[in-house]
């Protein structure tokens, strides 16, 4: 009996250990890459922000000014309630009090600077593709917007999702930590509007079905799915004849310029900020993000 | 005889008053009515954004078509969303319509009034594009809010 009780010990030591050593945010080697050397490029930092939507979700709600990060939207969503934080530049209640390397270990790691991990509603899922260079001159960027003070108050999430050292396991299932590979045979304006959609645009974190772990479904990215923020559904954008099959790669970049679809619908609810954004990109830069979504295979949507 | 051919006048009379006074008292389908008028917003904004674009020769009478659309679709639009047509008929209203309806009338009044304003500035085709930029911002940010997708 006393053998039984010993072994049971032992089993549950190493089951906890176990379960710290996956979780171990340490274990995640993603954005501990160095910093590129060099100058930040403070225009190329907007062109990066306006593509990440940094905007859309860390804007202050209540107020006009898209500039000011103070943070505070309530997300809801299938796991509990995330308060959104606040990233502007104010040493203390925003990022203004951290380096480049902490900046990039948050974005394509999901980890904090001290050393916590971070819900991927966050979607660092997408941002780990990014390169050092853009994360370089997106801090930078930041670093230039006006400081707003206040901290944000804790997410609501009940157990087991409270527990942050879990998102260890949901990491290793759904991030490998690869930067954006070009593909040679593909042109240029293809490769590049492939990095803006995969990576910092990160189309794919609303407009695909996610599974009951919150991974999303690999065979059905961007065949859109229930909105996870509300009411609705969010479309199917591949090229599927029900989706964006028949529209042509300038309709595509015209809903990214104006929000207006071939038949002048203009485009709403948590779109509506995104366009805001995407407007304020280079047109070069919304035709190749049209190029790469027509070359998307077509994916029925979910029933 | 008499009797029932004035009994049958009597009730057709009662069924044309009734026909008659259908569609100005309450609309008999509102999420259909609302729906055509969208669409000819759609339409108005689609003849209005090729002509701002150069995609098509600047008329003024089709510009000032396109703002007196906007302002009849303003002015109509908020008697369209009885507490009756929250669901059904595919429409994509959000529930947030029916728990705000003061800023929901308020974005109707503020569309309507930017659509007179713009057609009052709008004399040629430079004054147009400045003034149709400004009314098409309304779109997004009132769907932003009211509308659903599907």
């Amino acid at each position: 009996m006393k053998r039984l009780l010993a072994g049971i010990a032992i089993l549950g030591a190493l089951g906890v250990g176990g379960f710290l050593l996956l979780t171990s945010p340490a274990l995640q080697r993603a954005g501990t890459e160095p910093v590129p050397a060099g100058a930040p490029d403070l225009a190329n930092g907007e062109i990066v922000f306006n593509a990440g939507g940094c905007a859309s979700c860390h804007a202050s709600p209540g107020q006009d000014d898209r500039l000011r990060l103070g943070g505070g939207l309530a997300l809801t969503s299938p796991f509990g309630t995330f308060h959104v934080p606040n990233i502007s530049p104010h040493p203390a209640d925003g990022i203004g009090g951290w380096t480049a390397a902490q900046f990039q270990r948050a974005m394509r790691g999901g980890v904090s600077p001290d050393g916590r991990h971070y819900y991927p509603s966050f979607p660092y899922a997408s941002y780990q593709r990014m390169t050092g260079t853009d994360l370089r001159d997106l801090f930078a960027y930041i670093g230039t917007l006006p400081q707003v003070a206040g901290r944000i108050r804790d997410h609501e999430l009940p157990f087991p999702y409270s527990v942050r050292r879990g998102l260890g396991l949901w990491k290793l299932a759904f991030l490998d930590g690869r930067t954006f590979t070009p593909d040679p045979g593909r042109s240029a304006a293809w490769n590049r509007g492939a990095y803006l959609v995969e990576g910092p645009a990160h189309c794919a974190e609303c407009h695909s079905p996610r599974n009951p772990l919150g991974g999303i479904e690999a065979g059905r990215r961007f065949a859109g799915g229930p909105n996870p923020d509300g009411e609705g559904k969010v479309p199917n954008i591949t090229q599927h004849p029900d989706a964006l099959g028949a529209w042509s790669k300038e309709e595509i970049a015209e809903l990214l310029a104006t929000g207006f679809t071939p038949s002048y619908d203009s485009v709403g609810g948590s779109m509506a900020p995104v366009i805001r954004n995407t407007s304020r990109l280079p047109q070069a830069d919304r035709d190749a993000m049209a190029e790469y979504l027509k070359s998307l295979p077509a994916v029925p949507s979910a029933p | 005889m008499k009797r029932l051919v004035l009994a049958c006048l009597a009730v057709a009379a009662g069924s044309a008053a009734v026909l008659a006074q259908a569609p100005a008292s309450s609309p008999s389908d509102p999420i259909a009515e609302r729906k055509a008028l969208m669409k000819s917003v759609g339409a108005a904004t689609g003849v209005a954004t090729r002509m701002a674009r150069g995609q098509a020769p600047f008329e003024l009478a089709k510009a000032q078509e396109a703002f007196k659309v906007f302002q009849d679709a303003a002015a109509k639009m908020p008697t369209l969303y009885p507490e009756t047509s929250k669901t059904g008929g595919d429409t994509s209203a959000s529930p947030k319509i029916w728990e705000d309806m003061a800023g929901f009338r308020a974005a109707f009044a503020k569309f309507g009034a930017d659509a007179a304003d713009a057609a009052a500035k709008t004399t040629d085709e430079a004054t147009f594009k400045t003034a149709f930029g400004q009314v098409s911002q309304n779109c997004g940010s009132c769907h932003q809010n009211y509308r659903v997708s599907r």
